[in-house]
């Protein structure tokens, strides 16, 4: 006998989803729309004269070699905040599991970043390493290490990445922590009677079963380094110097709400929506298969 | 009886209120110079009873910008916005959406006089045909700073600073050699060695009069004297002389906190360094190429203006012609500009500072008048005018940031910004057919 709880009323299911229909329509499809319709515009500021032209907006991206560039920035700035940003939280986590007195004093203070805005945390590591004023600068210069991110771009990228990392290992941190507990600890004795290394068991026994966590967290730091960092760029290296650390959505901004190009900055997003669409697909579809749950 | 007096004496404490024109002021002076604001709000404010002007901070020159798109967008706009210099050409293409200065002074009959203004000063806000635009509120210019200290260690005349590159040049020698790492840095790097460096020079920024002639212009800056000019920013950055600060005012704490002896800046960053700096420091003119003929010519302006926003009532446009009357008196100027370092905007102003002995006590504070007012202005060196300017800037900045890191060479990068900037410019001309 099938046992299923089934709505009698032909309208209450759609009242009751009503509401987050309503909000996704207003906030995300909206919006998407109007972005995809501005990608076919040119158009004043003002928004007092505006042309239908097509798909130029999309040829001028193309033909704009310091847009292609973005890509190869977002990519590297990406990947290298979200493997950074795993591997040291993972390490934090699996350390934080060992301590025994006051580990709810260390987890607790691990978690704190999170609860950092990304522009003050942005303004924060600006601080720290502010060319000429800025503490860690000068200790790099007593060093002998020529820094200035405002001429050198390797140096801005590695200070974005660090902002950007660091708020984020809380995040990552939390989720590894909990997938640690969830880890039998029994499969973990038995395999240090056999006697294998902590570092063995690691690798053989942790790291796999982890995956899912891991595989979740790789997911959602691409995210945020594609779109949640903004605030970190905007409040450090504003995209420089020559667009070193302009990734995507900080072009978008600057050429929209800056340089008040609406049509261009429009057609950056719908490219920037089909990224997203594509790497989401990817990811779900192909690769979490692999991923053993 | 008690109750007629009070519902009488509250109307006639009401009155004035409801009589009152609200005049909304939006604009991005924060901190000491946003209180000068208000202040002159108040005393606007004070001096008549038919309008209100109500200044509100609305964040940095882009922000607030911005903000008044949006809301011209949605309706509510506010009655004068101040708009910073590169967004000039954006504004003037707002046909309907903005009240010509020259315009709003007719329709209100009140007395106006372009000529009255300085003349590189109005004359970045005027169009071809003559007409003033907006109304020029702060404006400055960038000077060159020495460390007078560090020009004694070096064994050189405080008094005698650079006026040309060369001599710029052999002094960063000596005080190199006086054990001074960083030689020089400046604020500004567009503002001061692409825009100022070509008016200063008599060349142009970009054809059909730097722009101001024409949508269809296009970039000049790729010619010999620019390349040579930035070759030798880069060849100092080479050597770590040099030290780029950033894109805005950033250069002047490197100045002020000794690391630097020499800085290209706005000469409204002298309140700052006069608080902030511990040596004796001075302000001159730009340097120049002596061997460019008629240089040094004039240097331009920045800033801001407060533009008139369109669709508002009658009533309220004659509030605003009036506020503006009132902040063209010379008095009022003077204040101004001896409070915050902006120049002034009107010749008797400008008189009337000279008389009061000010210039005499702060001789920095005139180098920027003087130089402004160096020579007549030319084609290229009333101002310029480009579309999109915002983004524009940003293309030649990252530019120059690509030759002092080493990335590129000067002439690479010119031509770069040249070809990237034209696409710009295009674009722009297209929106605004």
């Amino acid at each position: 006998m099938e046992k299923r709880v089934v709505f009698q009323s032909k309208w209450l299911p759609y009242a009751l989803v009503a509401p987050q229909i309503a909000i996704t329509a207003i906030f995300f499809f909206w919006p998407a729309v109007q972005a995809g319709y501005f990608s076919f515009l040119v158009q004043d500021p003002f928004g007092q004269s505006s042309k239908f032209v097509w798909f130029q907006n999309f040829r001028d991206l193309v033909r704009d070699t310091n847009y292609l560039e973005s890509f190869q920035t977002t990519a590297v700035f990406s990947l290298a905040v979200a493997l950074s940003g795993i591997a040291i939280s993972l390490l934090l986590a699996v350390m934080a599991e060992r301590v025994v007195r006051g580990a709810t004093i260390y987890k607790t203070l691990l978690i704190w970043p999170y609860a950092v805005a990304p522009a003050v945390a942005g303004v924060l590591w600006a601080f720290l390493f502010a060319p000429s004023l800025g503490i860690v600068a000068y200790w790099l210069d007593r060093l002998g290490v020529a820094w200035n991110y405002n001429v050198n771009g390797g140096q801005a990228m590695l200070l974005v990445v660090i902002a950007a990392t660091w708020k984020q290992i809380s995040y990552n941190f939390l989720f590894f922590l909990a997938g640690l507990q969830s880890i039998p600890r029994s499969l973990l004795e038995a395999a240090a009677i056999d006697g294998a290394t902590p570092l063995r068991r690691f690798w053989t026994i942790v790291f796999p079963l982890l995956s899912p966590t891991t595989f979740f967290l790789l997911v959602i730091n691409v995210v945020y380094a594609f779109f949640d960092t903004f605030g970190v760029i905007d409040a450090t290296t504003e995209g420089g110097p020559a667009s070193a650390t302009q990734i995507l959505v900080y072009k978008v901004y600057f050429d929209g709400v800056k340089g008040s190009d609406l049509g261009g900055s429009a057609a950056q997003s719908v490219v920037l929506m089909a990224i997203v669409i594509a790497l989401t697909v990817v990811q779900f579809r192909f690769v979490e298969k692999k991923v053993q749950y | 009886m008690i109750r007629k007096t009070l519902v009488a004496a509250a109307l006639l404490v009401a009155a004035p209120a409801f009589a009152q024109t609200e005049i909304q002021w939006w604009h991005s002076m924060d901190g000491a110079l946003g209180e000068k604001v208000n202040d002159l709000a108040n005393k606007f404010n004070a001096s008549q009873k038919d309008y209100k002007v109500v200044p509100v901070f609305k964040g940095t020159y882009p922000e607030s910008m911005t903000a008044a798109i949006a809301a011209y967008r949605a309706g509510n706009a506010p009655h004068i916005l101040q708009v910073f210099e590169v967004g000039t050409a954006t504004m003037m293409a707002a046909k309907g959406a903005i009240v010509p200065v020259y315009k709003l002074m007719k329709d209100a009959d009140e007395p106006f006089n372009p000529k009255a203004y300085l003349g590189p000063v109005s004359g970045y806000y005027t169009d071809p045909k003559g007409n003033m635009l907006s109304f020029p509120f702060n404006s400055s210019t960038p000077v060159f700073y020495i460390n007078k200290d560090e020009f004694r260690k070096a064994g050189l005349d405080p008094n005698k600073p650079p006026k040309t590159w060369k001599e710029f040049l052999a002094d960063a020698d000596k005080l190199k050699a006086s054990g001074q790492a960083c030689v020089y840095t400046t604020s500004w790097p567009s503002w001061v060695h692409i825009e100022n460096f070509s008016a200063w020079h008599n060349i142009p920024i970009g054809t059909k009069e730097n722009g101001m002639a024409g949508l269809d212009t296009e970039f000049k800056i790729n010619s010999p004297l620019h390349v040579r000019q930035v070759e030798m920013l880069g060849e100092l950055a080479k050597k770590n002389m040099f030290r780029y600060a950033g894109r805005t005012n950033q250069g002047g704490a490197k100045f002020t906190s000794g690391e630097c002896a020499m800085l290209t800046d706005s000469t409204g960053a002298q309140a700052n360094i006069g608080r902030d700096a511990k040596f004796e420091w001075g302000v001159s003119e730009l340097p120049y190429w002596d061997d460019v003929k008629g240089a040094p010519q004039n240097s331009i302006i920045g800033g801001a203006s407060l533009w008139v926003m369109g669709g508002k009532t009658n009533n309220a446009y004659k509030g605003v012609a009036k506020f503006f009357s009132f902040l063209s008196r010379p008095e009022i100027q003077m204040e101004w500009h001896t409070a915050t370092g902006y120049v002034p905007i009107t010749t008797a102003a400008y008189e009337l500072t000279k008389k009061s002995g000010y210039y005499a006590k702060y001789p920095g504070r005139e180098v920027a008048i003087k130089q402004l007012m160096n020579k007549p202005p030319t084609p290229n060196s009333k101002g310029l005018r480009f579309g999109n300017f915002v983004q524009g800037r940003a293309v030649i900045e990252e530019e120059l940031e690509a030759v002092f890191s080493g990335k590129k060479d000067a002439k690479t990068a010119l031509d770069d910004a040249v070809r990237r900037g034209n696409e710009i410019l295009r674009k722009f001309e297209a929106a605004n057919k």
